[in-house]
């Protein structure tokens, strides 16, 4: 075979990206999450990369494994990788992404805590991470717990609808 | 500014690189493995969650910079993080204390990371990419245990007198071993090639400058005192502040945690 596969442009593999869903959230697909790096199809070779949104998650893996699998006969040589060349951020998750945790119950990630380069780490100690609950909308909501079910997720409190909930970490 | 590969690097500079990287990868990976002790039988649920994300952070990111190491120098990551013997870990001797009662593991967790994060800003501009790249990475998420660790060194000091006599005597055991955390590494040729910003006792400075403030507040013991602008320890560090002395409790910890690589070093688990 030459080439990719008859019909296989780059837009075709983005939309089969689209279908691959996060394995912990599974309303939400790789593209949702802003986590497909870059897609290259130069003939034979399709090569995707894939940004990692925590280093250690265990997830990893199994996103690389289902993201081949979906993209397998596109082209003869599939690639899927995953770079830190960029830093995967919450600011990554698309408006449609953060459309979709919303209606599954988890609060979007709200503004970045302050992790610019230029700022020490230490300025961050006292940062309190903000939510909109995601049942009832009110802004009126306390942190519980920054560590949550899995890495990405925080919990907390609605003062309003007195309900727990979680939130896609903001990082 | 230039961004030597690890090809381009003089032998002096990279032997100093994979130093740091040890040392940074052997402290994250043995305070995962002691923090994860906590699974099960913190004081509250919720510091059962918390504690597992730590150590899985702090695994994770030991995994990043243990891959970063082999890309340097060859070798394979598992290999180097199971298969050596215990005299052969650099992590820092703050590391090698067990995980004791809930106050000490507060307090050295909120040591070593407000140390690391100073490491951290040092290392987010390297001159060596691919360090500075997972550096970018770990800062947001470190972002999250500093905020977490501070919020229980507040609610220990506030929170009575057993908790504050607790807190306090377990920082004034630890201080000596958390200047062990920004020692021990051959800086010259790292700052010099601008893969790490400045020496690791102006990094010990601005982190320290950082901690004042914060003990201050909280009514704290500080054992500083105050030498033309810069914070000097009133107890020195000790020697071998990155082994090959050992203490007990870490020869017991990695008993544990090489168990399964030592028995079948092909497993798959």
């Amino acid at each position: 075979m030459s080439g990719p596969a008859a019909g296989v442009d780059v837009r075709v593999v983005w939309d089969a990206l689209a279908e691959v869903p996060d394995p912990e959230i599974p309303a939400v697909s790789v593209v949702d999450l802003g986590i497909v790096h870059a897609v290259e199809l130069d003939g034979e070779r399709l090569r995707v990369e894939l940004l990692p949104t925590f280093v250690g998650c265990p997830a990893l893996d199994v996103i690389r494994d289902s993201v081949a699998a979906r993209l397998v006969g596109m082209a003869a040589d599939v690639q899927v990788e995953m770079t830190f060349a960029e830093p995967w951020t919450s600011e990554r998750i698309t408006a449609e992404g953060r459309r979709k945790l919303r209606e599954s119950g988890f609060a979007p990630p709200g503004p970045q805590p302050q992790t610019r380069g230029d700022l020490p780490l230490f300025a961050t100690i006292a940062t309190r991470p903000q939510a909109a609950c995601p049942w009832c909308g009110s802004d009126d909501t306390a942190l519980e717990n920054p560590f949550g079910p899995t890495l990405c997720r925080a919990i907390f409190w609605c003062n309003r609808c007195r309900q727990p909930f979680e939130q896609f970490k903001a990082i | 500014m230039t961004t030597p590969t690890a090809e381009q690097l003089d032998r002096k500079t990279r032997a100093a690189l994979a130093e740091l990287l040890l040392a940074m990868a052997d402290d994250e990976f043995v305070l995962g493995f002691w923090d994860s002790e906590w699974t099960g039988i913190a004081p509250v649920l919720e510091e059962d969650v918390a504690f597992a994300s730590l150590a899985q952070d702090e695994i994770g990111h030991a995994q990043a910079l243990y891959r970063l190491l082999t890309d340097l120098q060859g070798g394979d990551p598992d290999r180097v993080a199971f298969g050596r013997r215990s005299e052969e870990y650099r992590h820092a001797r703050l590391l090698d204390h067990p995980r004791t009662d809930w106050a000490f593991s507060v307090a050295r967790r909120f040591l070593y990371d407000t140390a690391d994060a100073a490491r951290l800003d040092a290392l987010v501009a390297s001159a060596f990419r691919p360090l500075a790249e997972v550096v970018a990475k770990m800062r947001r998420e470190e972002t999250y245990h500093l905020l977490h660790m501070h919020a229980w060194m507040e609610r220990l000091a506030n929170g009575g007198d057993e908790p504050r006599s607790r807190l306090v005597h377990a920082l004034d055991h630890l201080w000596p071993d958390a200047l062990c955390v920004l020692s021990g590494v051959d800086d010259g040729p790292l700052v010099a090639a601008g893969v790490l910003a400045e020496p690791l006792a102006a990094v010990e400075q601005r982190w320290l400058g950082g901690l004042a403030p914060v003990f201050g507040r909280l009514g704290l013991p500080f054992p500083f005192r105050r030498d033309d602008d810069r914070l000097e320890p009133r107890t020195a560090p000790p020697a071998g502040c990155r082994g090959p002395e050992r203490s007990d409790d870490f020869r017991w910890l990695w008993e544990q945690f090489t168990m399964v690589y030592r028995s079948d070093p092909e497993a798959i688990w």
